[in-house]
């Protein structure tokens, strides 16, 4: 695990069992059914009643759904409280300090959050676009992380041999790369135009790539352990004494009994992939401005530490709030599908 | 054991390549596939609206033209052997490492390096001795005494710590302690160590804490969960049925276990951050390894970009090697196996 300085994989701590949850009917479903007519439950159902209980992990989930909202309906929240979130309001500067009129850098009921220094851009309507490239990037990137972790971590757990030892030596280098300095080289030295793209869509997949690509190794490593201790499993056993083969065995057998953690693990590596894009726009090498980033955002707010408080607030404030909700409906999610991990 | 150390040495020396292969496809192979001919590519290297003669000496020198094996053998050799840079009857040397050279502004990038070191490494090793004792520590303790007071408001802390980007937290501090409260120095001061040891201390106070606070938040979440883990076996039952103090188990038999993969990432983090602290330094205006990356690439000075990236690496690698030897002292295990 690195400790990259924004805490790549600061969430992924304890390690998942799927087998207790998997092939046995967990006490607590024989117990609530005892009680009234006895009634199957998916696996399904069980983690979602656990869920459901569990309240802070609820407001995660619910303060993360309201941001993925917020990031897909950005114009139309902005067009109607706010202002674009490039259009310049000289009028609300100051011309002689060149920072904010009003209270606290300009908060008012025109703009919640206050206007930037110097040119007076919309802060709320910033950190709302900023939700989109920060969302983008999170959900791009894991998604990239868990194809790549789950092919190689089955590959690795179910085939052993050598090539359990080549794929495990391979995640050990990437877990050993400084990932903040490649991925900084990289982001600058790909060109402008490349791969048919430019401009912010070009940033976006090059950002989607380099955090997913370098990322894969988490997922890996936690998906290889889990397959290693599932093969081993009776089911598996007597699915292959029916002469079922290794393609079936994988698909049938092994995949549905990954779901729960590939789950987890997916939501909890959302707000580490969050965190490395701000990381990045904060030092430049993310999506380009004027595109709001919250990164970016803080990374002008620098110099204003002082004077203007709110400019750098609103983004951080922003990403914490984004990170802190993953990461609580992620560890809700792993109490849900695996009582014993709590 | 002496078997396994020169195997553990023997792999350090195949990542070492690995990793030095790694660095020369971002920087070489990658813009080519991305469709940057080897003039684009060259002129990465000389600053922001370089001259064409500049660009074309630059691609000379580095021999950007040559087959991507070739260039790699070369990039091979400077580390170990040095090299030199020709365009025409022009040469400039690079001594033994060379780690790159900066054509922008015609100095080697090693000395460089070596100049930013001390920053980078007094950051690191102060948060670190922070980060290592609260984050152990309040781990332990919230484990030992799991679903407390104490382990909820750790834990929520904890869960807080690693939520926040150390450049937030840092601003915020800077903004509390330096501007508002006017305790600590502002953002861009640094004394160094040999000049005056107080004064030292006291510039690294504010980055020292904001650095350790996300690093020892992972820790205490780490260690607490490795404690609930270990403290379940079977090992330590039988230590408490043969009577031994309570203490002596989760000291002796507890914590000995939980932290060998704490170790491992230790190391890792270390290792990284000896090759900058790369956000932590911008944040606080502090001049180390990672603050000359950054501003390396703003200023599109690649060769210094690419000296830290491989710098850094190297560490990672080395920090790993100490990090395997360290377990056969640890964890008997390992020795006997």
């Amino acid at each position: 695990m690195t400790g990259l300085e924004q805490g790549v994989s600061a969430t992924l701590t304890a390690p998942l069992d799927v087998t207790g949850t998997a092939g046995e009917v967990t006490p607590e479903a024989t117990l609530s059914g005892a009680e009234r007519a006895i009634q199957g439950r998916s696996l399904g159902q069980i983690a979602w009643m656990r869920l459901r209980r569990d309240r802070v992990a609820i407001a995660g989930g619910i303060v993360v759904i309201l941001l993925i909202l917020m990031a897909i309906f950005a114009p139309l929240i902005v067009r109607v409280i706010g202002h674009p979130p490039n259009e310049w309001h000289q009028e609300m500067i100051d011309p002689t300090l060149s920072t904010a009129k009003g209270v606290f850098g300009g908060v008012s009921l025109d703009f919640l959050f206050g206007v930037e220094p110097l040119n007076g851009r919309d802060l709320f309507s910033r950190v709302v676009y900023g939700a989109r490239v920060s969302i983008l990037v999170g959900f791009g990137a894991t998604l990239l992380s868990v194809v790549i972790g789950t092919f190689f971590g089955v590959v690795a757990g179910f085939f052993g041999g050598w090539v359990d030892s080549v794929i495990s030596r391979v995640m050990d280098v990437f877990l050993a790369f400084p990932l903040l300095l490649f991925a900084m080289s990289l982001a600058g030295v790909i060109p402008d135009n490349a791969f048919g793209l430019t401009g912010d869509g070009l940033r976006i997949a090059i950002l989607i790539f380099v955090i997913g690509f370098f990322n894969w190794p988490y997922v890996g490593r936690i998906i290889r352990g889990q397959t290693l201790s599932l093969r081993e499993r009776e089911f598996v056993d007597a699915a292959r004494s029916l002469g079922a083969r290794n393609g079936y065995i994988l698909r049938k057998e092994l995949l549905p009994n990954l779901v729960a953690p590939i789950l987890v693990y997916a939501t909890l590596l959302i707000p580490t992939n969050i965190l490395f894009e701000a990381a990045l726009a904060f030092l430049g090498v993310g999506v380009a401005p004027p595109t709001a980033t919250w990164g970016g955002m803080l990374s002008s707010a620098v110099p204003f530490y002082s004077v203007a408080p709110n400019f750098m607030l609103a983004p951080g404030l922003a990403i914490f709030v984004t990170v802190l909700a993953f990461n609580l409906l992620g560890d809700g999610l792993r109490d849900a599908l695996d009582p014993r991990a709590r | 054991m002496i078997a396994y150390v020169i195997r553990r040495l023997f792999t350090g020396v195949v990542l070492l390549l690995v990793v030095s292969l790694a660095t020369f496809v971002i920087f070489f192979v990658v813009p080519r596939l991305a469709g940057a001919s080897p003039d684009t590519l060259a002129s990465r290297y000389v600053g922001k609206a370089p001259t064409p003669q500049a660009v074309q000496a630059v691609k000379e020198r580095l021999g950007l033209d040559d087959p991507l094996i070739v260039q790699y053998g070369r990039f091979v050799k400077g580390i170990v052997a040095g090299n030199e840079y020709k365009a025409g009857n022009d040469v400039v040397l690079c001594n033994t490492p060379c780690f790159g050279y900066s054509f922008r502004n015609s100095v080697e990038v090693w000395p460089q390096l070596m100049d930013r070191l001390p920053v980078t490494a007094s950051l690191a090793a102060g948060a670190a001795l922070l980060w290592l004792l609260a984050g152990v520590s309040i781990g332990v303790v919230s484990a030992l005494r799991r679903g407390s007071f104490f382990d909820r408001l750790g834990m929520t802390t904890a869960l807080a710590g690693v939520s926040l980007p150390v450049f937030f937290t840092g601003l915020v501090s800077l903004a509390l302690f330096s501007y508002y409260w006017e305790i600590f120095p502002a953002g861009g001061s640094y004394t160094p160590i040999t000049e005056n040891p107080g004064l030292w201390a006291y510039s690294l106070v504010l980055p020292w804490c904001t650095l350790a606070f996300l690093y020892a938040a992972m820790y205490a979440r780490l260690t607490r969960a490795g404690m609930l883990d270990t403290m379940n076996e079977d090992y330590i039952r039988t230590a408490r049925a043969k009577g031994l103090r309570e203490g002596a188990v989760v000291t002796r038999h507890g914590l000995r276990a939980a932290l060998t993969p704490i170790v491992t990432i230790f190391g890792l983090d270390l290792g990284l951050m000896l090759g900058g602290a790369v956000l932590t330094e911008s944040t606080f205006g502090l001049p180390g390894m990672g603050k000359l990356a950054v501003d390396a690439i703003r200023g599109s000075d690649l060769p210094i970009v690419l000296g830290v990236t491989m710098f850094t690496a190297f560490f990672v690698v080395i920090a790993n090697i100490i990090v395997d030897l360290l377990y056969a002292v640890i964890d008997p295990r390992v020795r006997l196996g």
